[in-house]
């Protein structure tokens, strides 16, 4: 039987480049053939969230959010607007960054939704926040001498947000790669503004993850947003001190107190992305372990080839 | 869908074919009829021979074989070349010079790819008479989400079904497939509410339902219907959904006892809820329309009064960027809003130096 992806991202009224990261991962997927019908769909945009499944022609369909947290979005907007009207939260049985997957049934279109975790906290997302430290620095082994600095909102809006940043962040560094990894906040402390404050000095083992070495040179950035925006490319680099003023631009790296920062944007224009995307897939039941071997395979391609 | 529109023919005629005048049937031989040709009792070969380079085979062939097969889909085709309407006859004289149509600002044209097929050529309305080296040719129909994205000036367009379509493009060649996502990309789902709306399908939520639904940052637009009134729906219709600003006929209303004052607009494809850019709107008037109204004095000379309105109204009408630089005849032109705003402003931006009361 056909099976569909349909991927519910945020969108934008305001910013024409919120929906890129969303069309390239979708155009990566389409690619491979994987799902009879590849479908963008949006929040704040059209194909809107309500309307994107009377597009879809195949009866099974997969429904992965682009979203970074579990939450507000994931838990409430989604489930309403695509009308899957007998989800509640529990199904997914999550302690805020364990979702997996449940199957509903639309009550529009009567077609049967697989409905996935957001790729934000899916395990394989911490394998994309490397590739994205590897892209930027241009360095398929960059760890050694190297922090890294996982940014996210804070808890202020939502829980959760904390904690999927946290849960990135405590992997990544128990994969023994970089010197030093650090969970960073926009909004509350341990706050990115000070983000040299928290590699290699052992005064300032604010992160707690410390290992009391030299301290890092080199510290990569990498927000763990969807889309850049405003977020990404005018308060977190001018909170770093990347610049004054955003449109003055800033250097890959830049300079900030002796230290170099590798500032990295969004991790979702990660081209690997794709991948967190069919793995949610597969989680749900999607018939797609071809697909991820050709994504996973491309996208290191992609890396090597820019070595 | 390689197969040759005959040998499919051959293998179907035990089921019977009646299809835009086709009819073939296998009874004590073969029976093929069109409007043009009636003939019974042919064996196999006899029937391919009548059959081979027929319109009405090709016809048949293309509508079940080539174009795609659900029915919001096969619908919008069939309606791009009048297919309920013509018969083919007819239909494959005006297919030869290609047959165009518009929905929104697309205007699509449809031509013969040989009698079974059709090859479909996308562009904007505004360049139905410009030359095609003149436009920037397309192949891939998901191009046109990129080019859905701005308008003519490079401005975002957040609004897809905004009458803001960038020109100079065109699609020249599209399968029947692919001119559906092309459409889809420009105007998403427009082709399925279409498609429910002439089989008396379309879900419509009217703005109550709408608003009752929204939480979050927009469940306040529900604190904004009091009472019995609606008028301040009539604004919102009237601000966003005007033809001249959204290409989607309004279907919904105030509730589903309470039609709006307003017209809904003479588009093509039905809009079936507000839209979030409406709702995004409306949460901004709520919170502005909970402010009361205070009494100000200005003195204006008549002139001055009717300046306001011009400005205000070009403005609104999208014109301000359209008006002369010396055209100072008009209220709205640049000039002649600066030498009101050196007239009547104080220092701190104040109409008639007269403050606000917050
Ligand atoms: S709500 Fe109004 S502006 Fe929005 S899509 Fe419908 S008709 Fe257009």
């Amino acid at each position: 039987m056909d099976q569909a992806l349909v991927i519910a991202a945020h969108g934008s009224h305001l910013n024409a480049e919120s929906s890129t990261p969303t069309f390239s991962h979708a155009d990566t997927i389409r690619a491979t053939g994987a799902f009879s019908e590849v479908r963008e769909s949006f929040w704040k945009e059209e194909p809107h969230f309500r309307e994107a499944l009377r597009t879809v022609d195949a009866e099974e369909v997969y429904l992965v959010p682009l979203f970074i947290s579990e939450g507000y979005f994931t838990e409430q907007v989604i489930p309403r607007e695509f009308r899957l009207d007998d989800w509640d939260p529990a199904l997914w049985d999550s302690d805020g960054t364990s979702a997996d997957s449940a199957t509903l049934t639309a009550d529009d279109t009567g077609q049967t939704v697989h409905y996935c975790g957001p790729v934000g906290t899916h395990d394989s997302m911490s394998d994309v926040i490397v590739q994205r430290a590897k892209s930027v620095t241009d360095d398929p082994d960059v760890g050694d001498g190297f922090g890294l600095a996982v940014v996210g909102h804070g808890t202020e809006r939502n829980e959760n947000s904390a904690k999927a940043i946290e849960y990135h962040a405590d992997r990544i560094a128990k994969m023994d790669r970089f010197d030093e990894v650090a969970a960073l906040f926009m909004d509350e402390d341990p706050e990115v503004d000070d983000v040299t404050d928290f590699f290699g000095s052992e005064t300032h083992s604010a992160s707690g993850r410390s290992h009391g070495r030299r301290p890092c040179e080199d510290i990569v950035v990498v927000p763990l947003f969807i889309a850049d925006g405003y977020h990404t490319q005018e308060d977190i680099p001018e909170d770093m001190g990347l610049c004054e003023d955003y449109r003055d631009g800033w250097g890959v790296p830049e300079t900030v107190d002796d230290r170099r920062i590798w500032y990295a944007g969004a991790v979702g224009t990660e081209p690997l992305m794709a991948d967190v995307v069919l793995e949610r897939a597969a989680d749900a039941g999607a018939d797609v372990r071809a697909a991820i071997e050709q994504v996973r395979g491309e996208t290191d391609d992609a890396s090597a080839a820019g070595d | 869908m390689n197969e040759d529109p005959v040998d499919a023919l051959v293998a179907t005629a035990p089921d019977g074919i009646d299809f835009d005048g086709l009819r073939v049937e296998e009874r004590d031989g073969y029976t093929f009829e069109t409007p043009a040709d009636a003939a019974s009792g042919l064996a196999a070969a006899a029937l391919r021979e009548a059959a081979t380079g027929d319109p009405y085979v090709g016809n048949w062939y293309f509508w079940h074989a080539v174009a795609p097969q659900t029915d919001a889909r096969w619908t919008f085709l069939r309606w791009l070349e009048g297919a309920e309407e013509q018969p083919v006859a007819e239909r494959y004289d005006a297919l030869d010079d290609g047959l165009a149509t518009e929905w929104g600002q697309l205007r699509v044209t449809v031509s013969l790819d040989g009698p079974a097929g059709r090859r479909y050529e996308l562009r904007h309305v505004d360049d139905a008479g410009t030359s095609a080296d003149e436009l920037d040719g397309y192949e891939d129909p998901l191009d046109a989400r990129e080019l859905a994205k701005h308008d003519d000036d490079g401005d975002y367009r957040p609004l897809k079904t905004a009458p803001s379509l960038q020109t100079g493009w065109r699609f020249p060649s599209l399968a029947a497939a692919d001119v559906v996502e092309a459409v889809h990309a420009f105007y998403p789902a427009t082709v399925q509410n279409w498609h429910r709306e002439r089989e008396g399908e379309l879900d419509v939520d009217h703005w109550r339902e709408t608003v009752d639904r929204q939480t979050g940052i927009y469940g306040v637009v529900r604190t904004w219907d009091r009472g019995e009134g609606h008028e301040h729906v009539n604004w919102v219709a009237e601000a966003c959904c005007d033809d001249s600003q959204c290409l989607k006929r309004r279907e919904w209303e105030y509730d589903d006892e309470t039609e709006l004052d307003v017209a809904g607009g003479d588009g093509e494809f039905p809009c079936r809820e507000p839209c979030s850019l409406v709702i995004a709107a409306a949460r901004q008037w709520t919170k502005l329309e909970g402010e009361q109204s205070e009494t100000y004095e200005f003195e204006l000379t008549p002139s001055e009064k009717e300046q306001v309105e011009a400005v205000i109204d070009a403005v609104a009408d999208g014109r301000a960027d359209d008006i002369r630089e010396a055209d100072v005849y008009d209220g709205a032109n640049r000039y002649r809003t600066r030498f009101l705003r050196a007239k009547l402003f104080d220092d701190d931006g104040n109409l008639a130096g007269v403050e606000t009361d917050n």
